[in-house]
């Protein structure tokens, strides 16, 4: 037998996922009032997982067609899939459409999309192969942006200003002042809308001020759109910033999940929007993220794309998604209001504003990492060291408990 | 390429087993399965069973507890995280880059993708013998320097459909563990080769049996007829239990900067089916039969040359031997695709083109070219 050392012999073991440890906490805790507001994922009032009616629907149609191959599908993915997510971010009326200079790369969920925009910008944007180009997320940012870029080759991954702990909002000046600062063609990482972890979006007028400043200094546009109806429960809403992008002219990528705002987390659902030039561009472009596609997962998985494709493309369906997405960002927004007025009559020190006017599923409570821990060890109500909470992890009846356990957290620990 | 062409049945549809049909119903149905994130490694059920079926239910290595498997997007996932793995992680002192061999026909584009720049190939194919020449590929591996990476196919090789035999594994793994190269099996159509899906996992089950640390690609969309679905699994086994934990988590690391978590749809299903292995039975004998019909239709043309090859590949494809004029006739005179090298897709003949390619295969090598 061979008796030489393991190749792997030296390998360290990588630290478990923040997210998924304080999950796994969650359920060895046995205290009867325990609540997770942790991992970001959608619960109904009950704390249940929600399967979109509008889903169950269109599954079944599936399911029961019998006309439906089973092939292999295109590298790029399913064409109508393709096209109405394009088209959903950037609106029915996209002149950039109508152009013909827009084509998206069907993608494993949100992860998937960012992977192959990141590998393509590392390959062919700002000369060829250029591993130094700077990337800048967002300080925070979800954590997974970082080890994305890594890995697609990107060496200098630095952070823009974006939260400010003091005021409990965006940074604005200090954005503006990096990307005043960051050297020509760097690549920025925007979140579309709904922060994560944050919660904090800039306004119309904010987002035109990062406009005028990326588009003069040449400064690439990455948007990452996971939350599109989520946040606002308008579609038209969330997807603001990105066609105003696209209306000032820009080249650009967006990558699509539709793992929240359709319940099909576990389905892989993405897409990545490219916006071209023209389509001269646009037909090289999406022959080189073939050729990526092709040596990453080769073909991506047909379900989950059908059933978002056969939604956008029917009317009927897609009136029905989008009540179902309001009805989830309603839920959300209830939450948000509650939580505040709860603080608020609680006399809980310090202003809790920041609940309401921040978005989507998170919100960075303000809590400090001592406070957290009081939270999770003292009163079972598990969140991440960052004070971000998953307003979904509320409901009509834990939120008392919730309020009375931060009103706690904030008067008795410092 | 890995894997790309689909199976495909009498009427010349992709072959949906019954039962997976059903199945997918019944998934659809169950109102006790919830949405929700699977974890980054895969269905546990179908890491573990794929797991098995590669190594065989009694393997000392998984009674050792130093395997560990991950669900990953089809063969092509697999690779791919297997190609960062060690990109990554082989002999982390050595800032090891490769060399990484490859049968010559296949491709290493997935390996540079993963940053690995140095790809050889070993012999393979012998066109003029229009088999496997062992011979060669052993004096090539015989080269290759310690602690390369040799990717290996466990069975239908791809794109040839030329089989190793056992005792030529038997050979090559020895020189392998002489030189100490590390083995990268790939098992794409694991039990279409001769229905028995043990079978075909024998290489994977012999290297363990010696000792061996292999990474192992596999991929269950043949089998199931699911390729929309591509379901597939990257097989580790180490030499020690101790290291178990950290490989793994590393290739979570992996994962998540990749595709986050796979689809779960496919994996249901085939962690399901995998414990109804007949229903694969029909499909390698369909397979078979093409062969031999085929053979015997040359033979009635009078087509040049032999054509037993046809009987004694495995699999999915098979090796014409047609040279890239003959390859472009076919296609731009009579219509019937071969992969660039001569490569075909038993799978895609049935009983109303049979005539037709035979005829054209005829074509391509009487013609006047």
């Amino acid at each position: 037998l061979a008796l030489a050392m393991s190749i792997f012999s030296e390998v360290p073991q990588a630290p478990p996922v923040a997210v998924f440890k304080l999950t796994a906490d969650f359920r060895e805790d046995s205290h009867p009032q325990k609540v997770n507001l942790g991992v970001g994922a959608y619960r109904t009032d009950d704390s249940q997982p929600w399967v979109l009616p509008v889903v169950k629907k269109v599954e079944r149609l599936i399911v029961e067609d019998s006309s439906l191959n089973h092939e292999y599908l295109p590298i790029l993915g399913l064409p109508e899939f393709r096209s109405a997510a394009s088209k959903v971010a950037l609106g029915e009326d996209s002149a950039a459409i109508k152009d013909n200079r827009v084509g998206g790369v069907q993608a494993l969920g949100g992860t998937g999309a960012l992977r192959i925009g990141a590998e393509f910008l590392r390959r062919w944007y700002n000369g060829v192969n250029n591993t130094a180009t700077p990337v800048y997320v967002s300080a925070p940012t979800w954590e997974n942006h970082n080890a994305v870029f890594a890995d697609a080759g990107f060496k200098d991954i630095r952070p823009y200003h974006y939260w400010d702990a003091a005021k409990r909002g965006l940074d604005l000046s200090g954005f503006l002042d990096d990307l005043e600062k960051a050297p020509e063609h760097s690549i920025f990482v925007l979140h579309a809308c709904a922060h994560n972890p944050t919660g904090t979006d800039p306004s119309q007028d904010e987002w035109k001020k990062i406009a005028e400043i990326m588009k003069r200094r040449n400064l690439f546009v990455f948007f990452d759109s996971a939350y599109q109806g989520f946040a606002s429960g308008s579609l038209e809403k969330d997807a603001w910033a990105i066609r105003f992008f696209v209306s000032e002219g820009f080249e650009l990528l967006v990558a699509q999940s539709f793992s929240k705002n359709f319940g099909l987390y576990n389905e892989r659902v993405g897409n990545l929007t490219v916006v071209a030039r023209d389509n001269e561009n646009l037909t090289r472009i999406l022959s080189q993220m073939e050729k990526i596609v092709r040596t990453t997962w080769s073909n991506p998985p047909s379900q989950g794309a059908r059933i978002v494709g056969k939604t956008l493309n029917c009317p009927e369906l897609f009136a029905e998604w989008k009540d179902n997405v309001k009805t989830m960002a309603d839920r959300v927004l209830l939450m948000r209001d509650q939580l505040k007025a709860k603080l608020q009559a609680l006399g809980t020190p310090g202003t809790w504003d920041h609940i309401t006017q921040q978005i989507g599923m998170f919100s960075f409570t303000g809590l400090n990492p001592k406070q957290v821990e009081f939270m999770i060890k003292e009163k079972h109500v598990y969140l991440m060291a960052s004070g971000r909470i998953n307003m979904c992890g509320l409901t009509t009846k834990n939120i008392d408990y919730v309020a009375q356990s931060i009103h706690e957290a904030v008067t008795k620990v410092q | 390429s890995y894997s790309s062409l689909p199976c495909l049945n009498e009427e010349g549809q992709t072959f949906v087993l019954p039962l997976v049909g059903k199945l997918k119903k019944q998934i659809s149905a169950d109102p006790t399965l919830c949405p929700e994130y699977p974890s980054s490694l895969g269905l546990a059920e179908f890491t573990k069973r794929a797991t098995e079926f590669a190594l065989g239910k009694n393997s000392l290595a998984l009674m050792e507890n130093r395997v560990f498997g991950i669900q990953t997007i089809g063969c092509t996932g697999a690779v791919r995280l297997g190609a960062e793995l060690l990109k990554h992680w082989y002999n982390t002192r050595a800032a090891w880059c490769g060399p990484v061999y490859l049968s010559s026909p296949c491709d290493g584009n997935i390996f540079e993708a993963a940053g690995i720049q140095d790809i050889h190939y070993y012999f393979y194919w012998d066109a003029k013998q229009r088999d496997v020449c062992v011979e060669k590929l052993l004096a090539d591996l015989e080269q290759a320097p310690e602690q390369s990476v040799v990717v290996l196919s466990a069975s239908a090789h791809c794109p040839t459909g030329a089989d190793l035999s056992e005792q030529h594994w038997a050979l090559i793994i020895q020189l392998m563990m002489r030189r100490r190269l590390f083995p990268f099996i790939l098992l794409p159509v694991q039990g279409l080769c001769c229905g028995d899906l043990q079978r075909d996992a024998w290489p994977v089950q012999h290297c363990a049996s010696q000792g061996m640390e292999l990474l192992c690609a596999q991929s269950f969309s043949h089998c199931f007829g699911l390729y929309g679905d591509g379901v597939g699994n990257l097989l580790c086994v180490l030499k020690q239990s101790s290291l178990l934990s950290a490989v793994q988590s590393q290739a979570d690391r992996l994962v998540r900067a990749l595709w986050a978590r796979p689809s779960v749809g496919g994996a249901r299903v085939v962690a399901t089916v995998l414990s109804n292995p007949e229903e694969v039975k029909h499909i390698v004998e369909r397979c078979m039969l093409i062969r031999e019909r085929l053979r015997e239709r040359l033979r009635l043309l009078g087509s040049p040359g032999c054509w037993d090859h046809l009987i004694k590949q495995r699999g999915l494809y098979c090796c014409t031997g047609l040279n890239g004029q003959q390859v472009e006739f076919l296609s731009k005179r009579r219509h019937v695709y071969l992969l660039p090298n001569g490569c075909l897709n038993v799978s895609a003949i049935n009983s109303s083109n049979l005539d037709y390619i035979a005829e054209s295969i005829h074509l391509a090598l009487t013609s006047a070219l």
